[in-house]
């Protein structure tokens, strides 16, 4: 990747070139714009095919050995390759591409007020690469012995060996599909975080920033950070498994706890990373539909911050009872069940910003409080297991599958649909159907929590994770729990047909909603300066930046609002 | 006849684009590192054994590889001083010289490698070993990575173009030499 | 104690304590939190002619309104990581002098037990290996040695509330005591592969004078006993590879 970040240094874009044909223009293109939307589609089309394995493993779980509609018959081996690549999907497939690429891609330049990313050739590189890994992936389900089943977290021996795991290449191709992502968000990373620094509109200083900038960032931070050890690990574990290394395997001097470590050193941040983003577009949301300045914008940042520092050091709350010193548990319970302290202030923040406010109900708007709603429910659930004491009953049942659905699904859903009902008039210069949304928001919310509830109350049970049948289970078979389990999934095929609705009114808005001025929400960032959709090249002449993002219903002004490049 | 964006000509922060660049990429890299070496770490100080496995590396060619990586910092700091006085095909010169310890480098390191595997030692004979290749070899990746973009600044630098990318590609190799004044005594003086 | 799930351990009402009270200082806040959240939503919805108010978030008599939950929350957390830490301690860091001992040992994709027998010591001519099902004395402390003959697995009893995972190429001990006679699920909660589906087994808790005969009628076919866990183990190994 060095030598293509030294390749961009200023050689950058072949970029004013009169783009010719549609390939050019929409596979060729290193307009931040276009890629961002190439990131977008990815993740959507991704995110369709972990929902349908969603549903098929819930139809196999509520209805032991059925012939699931469109699947047919669940066996072991297809149940756990269907969790695993769910998981794996969902996380680095979905939330990262559209959530750090998609819409950091699409906001930074336009809210820094610049023309592109700062390394246009690397930007779409990294997106090429992305795109092969997720090809990788999805190959590695077709070749013989199937996809890899090891569950997303690849604990070793069971990953690392072909004899257990019985999927020689598809566990291969999921570590190599895994790390070709790294990479790729390593070099967007590169890209957000000097574009933000360095390419920012004239005036612009650090605290003009719009907060889904400062958060990308910091989240593009974060994980450079901390994915570096699972890269090694990530070879090491190639090695074991192809070249006969011994680095996870106990029997001849290596450590497969080793691999937890690497893992959860960056899997506890990269839930920051994809908390972050949304928390910045729920901001926006928020601040323009309650007509409201953030409230404390600067202690926003720096509970972030806060968050951002703390996350590297919660990492074996995961491993409490994995075989780690038990002494080693009482440190990371105390930073675990500290993190709630920024976190905490974050939702609060956000909470008083209502305060005082104007509330517009509209689409956005919703989804964004409706992330709160619902994150806060992941969130305290999360100091059950960062109790030490609690998560050794609680660790590896569903409540912690609960607890995470809370916390990703706002992220992964609500926060995304926030922003793309948001910003859609921007990215597509139409305006999308404010009854359809409405009714695919209630349809998908409260489905929502029927899914999720009853997993809570499951783990509190006993019912642990990762199981195609709890019939071999005397005391989970027991049919109340059953019950629980058939409500959860019904549930999902009702939240599942809502999609379509959004599907629909996505894209015949696209093509046929009503044509969206430059500033259909009254909005400051500058992106809402420019058209819609925004030329190449964004701005006929570049912004210049005069105070900060959140000055609406400023006293003595008769429009409520002041975007940041009007000089009066 | 390229056109750069805007964007990359900006400097809000008083930093070249490219430089900011290249320390991002080093703080990428270092975790990478960082990473396998703490792992090799926590390791070798578990398992007494390898240490004779370690006893088998060949010191002396290690510490000539480090001479000659040394050095090769240097002349890419001269290179970068040539650069600054606008004298392109002078920073060129240099930046082949760099390359060519580089080159020696990896020349040393095949008949080091070929040397050990004939005796046995291969990434399956046991810890040290696995480490041994995955660290050294990672790092051989990154000193083949980084002579190639050396070459290609070198080509531009030589028509007293883009004069500012030598002292980044200088900034990445002196990143490969100190990861290898790390891996030197870990890999081949501890025994 | 939680919802379904009986208590048959010493510490599992320690565990349900700790939960009860996570329950109740989150939940306080939590609701406090969305009351709060739906009540502003409410109250300050738009309506003509009034507009929102200009407020940074330095106003002290607003900010007093973040600080002050914030401090208390602070306080909850204390609260909380000390009530974990001392119920963490009691059942992972600390090992009361055993009664008798037992070897649990997970292999794709079936626990098997060796129990101690009637001299209560491992590894002498009298013990019992069994497959799928553990038999313990009500009352009495255990010490289980934990290992594994292939990859990860978690000996999981969701009755005492207990969970470790089983590492191979380790011997991990830990402990408990039975509360109450029956026969409850253990479970495996790591994934192990293909069977992990099914790996499981029942622990039989029984009065000591029971438990006493139970050991008294499989020692003297201890033999047996041992050849078949064997089969089980050439099963398993046959089904991995
Ligand atoms: C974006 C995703 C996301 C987020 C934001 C979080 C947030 C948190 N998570 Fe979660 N977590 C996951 C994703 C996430 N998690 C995933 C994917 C797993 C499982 C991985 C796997 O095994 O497959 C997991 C698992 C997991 C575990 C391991 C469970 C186990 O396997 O045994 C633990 C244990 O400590 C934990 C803790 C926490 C904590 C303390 C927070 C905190 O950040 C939460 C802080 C927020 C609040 C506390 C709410 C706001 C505060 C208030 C309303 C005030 C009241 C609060 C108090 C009085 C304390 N999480
Ligand atoms: C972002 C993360 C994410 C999301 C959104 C989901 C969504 C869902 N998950 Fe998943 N899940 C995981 C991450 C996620 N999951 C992980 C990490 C695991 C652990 C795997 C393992 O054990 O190894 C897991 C495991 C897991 C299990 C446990 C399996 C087991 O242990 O046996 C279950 C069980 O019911 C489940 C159910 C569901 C359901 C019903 C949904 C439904 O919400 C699905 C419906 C969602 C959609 C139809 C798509 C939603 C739309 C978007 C995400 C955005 C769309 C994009 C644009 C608009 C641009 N999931
Ligand atoms: Cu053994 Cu799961
Ligand atoms: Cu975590």
């Amino acid at each position: 990747m060095t030598q293509h970040a030294q390749a961009e240094v200023h050689g950058a874009g072949h970029h004013g070139h009169v783009e010719q044909n549609w390939f050019l223009k929409y596979f060729w293109s290193t307009d931040h714009k276009v890629i961002a939307m190439q990131y977008m589609f990815t993740g959507m089309a991704m995110a369709l095919v972990a929902g349908f394995m969603a549903y098929v493993f819930r139809m196999q779980i509520a209805y032991p050995g059925m012939n699931v509609p469109f699947f047919g018959h669940v066996s072991p081996d297809a149940y756990n390759s269907l969790i695993t690549q769910h998981g794996s999907i969902m996380v680095f497939w979905v939330a990262m591409p559209v959530l750090l690429a998609g819409f950091g891609n699409f906001l930074i330049p336009l809210m820094c007020g610049c023309d592109d990313m700062v390394f246009p050739r690397i930007n779409r590189l990294s997106y090429q690469l992305f795109l092969l890994s997720a090809i990788i992936l999805i190959a590695s389900w077709f070749v013989p012995g199937g996809g890899f089943g090891g569950a997303w977290t690849a604990y070793p021996p069971l990953s690392s060996v072909a004899k257990y795991n019985l999927t020689p290449m598809g566990s291969s191709m999921w570590v190599l599909a895994v790390a070709f992502e790294f990479v790729a968000f390593l070099l967007g990373g590169i890209n957000f975080i000097v574009t933000a620094m360095n390419a920012r509109a004239p005036g612009m200083k650090a605290f003009d920033v719009p907060l889904v900038v400062w958060m990308i960032v910091v989240a593009s931070l974060l994980f450079m950070a901390s994915v570096g050890p699972l890269i090694a690990g990530a070879v090491m574990l190639l090695f074991d498994q192809n070249l006969g290394t011994a680095f996870y395997n106990p029997t001849r001097g290596g450590d497969p706890v080793l691999w937890q470590h690497l893992f959860w050193f960056f899997g506890h941040p990269e839930v920051y990373v994809v908390l972050l983003p949304a928390m910045g577009i729920v901001a926006e949301v928020m601040t323009v539909f309650a007509r409201k300045k953030m409230f404390a914008y600067r202690m926003v940042i720096y509970t972030v911050v806060a968050v951002g520092v703390l996350s590297f050091f919660v990492w074996a709350h995961h491993q409490f009872v994995a075989g780690i010193d038990p002494r080693m548990a009482n440190v990371f319970t105390v930073t675990t069940v500290l993190i709630s302290i920024p976190i905490a202030e974050m939702c609060f923040l956000y909470i008083a910003t209502l305060y005082g406010g104007s509330i517009r109900f509209s689409a956005p708007m919703l989804w964004a409080l409706a992330f709160l709603v619902e994150f806060l429910i992941g969130g305290v659930t999360g100091i059950y297991l960062g109790a030490s004491g609690a998560d050794i009953f609680f660790h590896d049942t569903y409540f912690v599958v609960a607890h995470f659905h809370y916390t990703f699904f706002p992220i992964a859903s609500i926060g995304t649909l926030a922003g793309i009902t948001f910003w859609f008039p921007k990215m597509f210069g139409r305006m999308m159907n404010e009854t359809l949304s409405k009714i695919h928001f209630w349809g998908t919310m409260l489905p929502f929590n029927f899914i999720f509830i009853p997993m809570f109350i499951l783990g509190m049970s006993g019912e642990h994770r990762r199981i195609y049948d709890y019939t071999h289970f005397p005391d989970l078979a027991n049919p109340a729990m059953q019950s629980l389990r058939i409500m959860s999934t019904v549930a999902l095929v009702v939240m599942l047909l809502f999609q379509f609705i959004f599907l629909y009114n996505f894209i015949v808005s696209m093509f046929r909603g009503k044509k969206a001025e430059k500033n259909p929400w009254k909005a400051n960032t500058l992106e809402w300066t420019t058209e819609s959709p925004p030329p190449h090249g964004n701005w006929q002449e570049m912004p210049t930046v005069y105070r900060g993002p959140y000055e609406y219903a400023v006293p003595g002004r008769d429009t409520d609002y002041w975007p940041q490049n009007e000089r009066e | 006849m390229s056109v750069k964006t805007i964007a990359t000509q900006r400097a809000s922060m008083n930093i070249p684009t490219g430089r900011l660049a290249v320390w991002w990429v080093l703080v990428s890299e270092i975790v990478i590192f960082g990473g396998v070496l703490v792992s090799y770490l926590l390791h070798r100080l578990a398992h007494v054994e390898w240490a004779e496995q370690a006893a088998h590396t060949n010191t002396w060619a290690g510490a000539f590889n480090t001479l000659v990586l040394l050095s090769s910092s240097l002349s890419a700091v001269l290179a970068h001083q040539a650069a600054e006085k606008g004298n392109g095909p002078k920073a060129a010169r240099l930046l082949y010289f760099t390359v060519l310890g580089g080159l020696v480098f990896l020349i040393v390191k095949a008949f080091e490698w070929t040397h050990e595997i004939q005796l046995g030692f291969t990434l399956q004979s046991g810890g040290f070993w696995s480490y041994y290749y995955t660290a050294a070899g990672l790092h051989a990746f990154h000193v083949i990575a980084g002579m190639g973009v050396m070459i290609w600044v070198a080509s531009t630098a030589k028509k007293n173009q883009e004069l500012h990318r030598v002292e980044n590609v200088g900034i990445y190799w002196h990143f490969v030499d100190i990861v290898w004044i790390f891996l030197f005594p870990l890999l081949y003086i501890a025994k | 104690m939680i919802l379904s799930l009986p208590s048959a351990s010493t510490f599992s009402g320690d565990i349900d304590g700790l939960v009860l009270l996570v329950t109740v200082l989150c939940g306080v806040w939590f609701f406090a939190t969305q009351v709060t959240f739906f009540w502003l939503m409410w109250r300050f919805r738009a309506r003509d002619g009034v507009k929102s108010q200009y407020i940074t978030g330095k106003e002290p008599h607003l900010k007093k309104w973040i600080n002050i939950p914030h401090t208390l929350i602070l306080v909850c957390d204390i609260v909380i990581i000390v009530a974990a830490v001392r119920v963490w301690t009691k059942v992972k860091q600390t090992l009361p002098p055993p009664d008798d001992t037992i070897r649990v040992v997970g292999q794709q994709w079936t626990w098997s037990f060796q129990h101690s027998g009637a001299d209560t010591t491992l590894d002498t001519a009298d013990d019992v290996w069994t497959s799928d099902s553990l038999h313990v004395a009500e009352g009495k402390t255990y010490h289980f040695l934990l290992e594994s003959k292939d990859v990860l697995h978690s000996f999981f009893v969701p009755v005492f509330r207990l969970k470790q995972d089983a590492i191979p190429g380790r011997i991990i001990t830990g402990w408990f005591k039975a509360t109450r006679s029956g026969t409850y699920d253990i479970l495996c909660a790591e994934i192990c592969g293909i069977g992990h589906g099914i790996m499981g087994g029942r622990i039989v808790i029984e009065s000591p004078e029971q438990h006493a005969s139970w050991v008294q009628q499989h020692s003297v076919v201890a033999d047996a006993g041992a050849a078949a866990s064997d089969s089980t183990t050439a099963v398993a190994a046959g089904a991995t590879n």
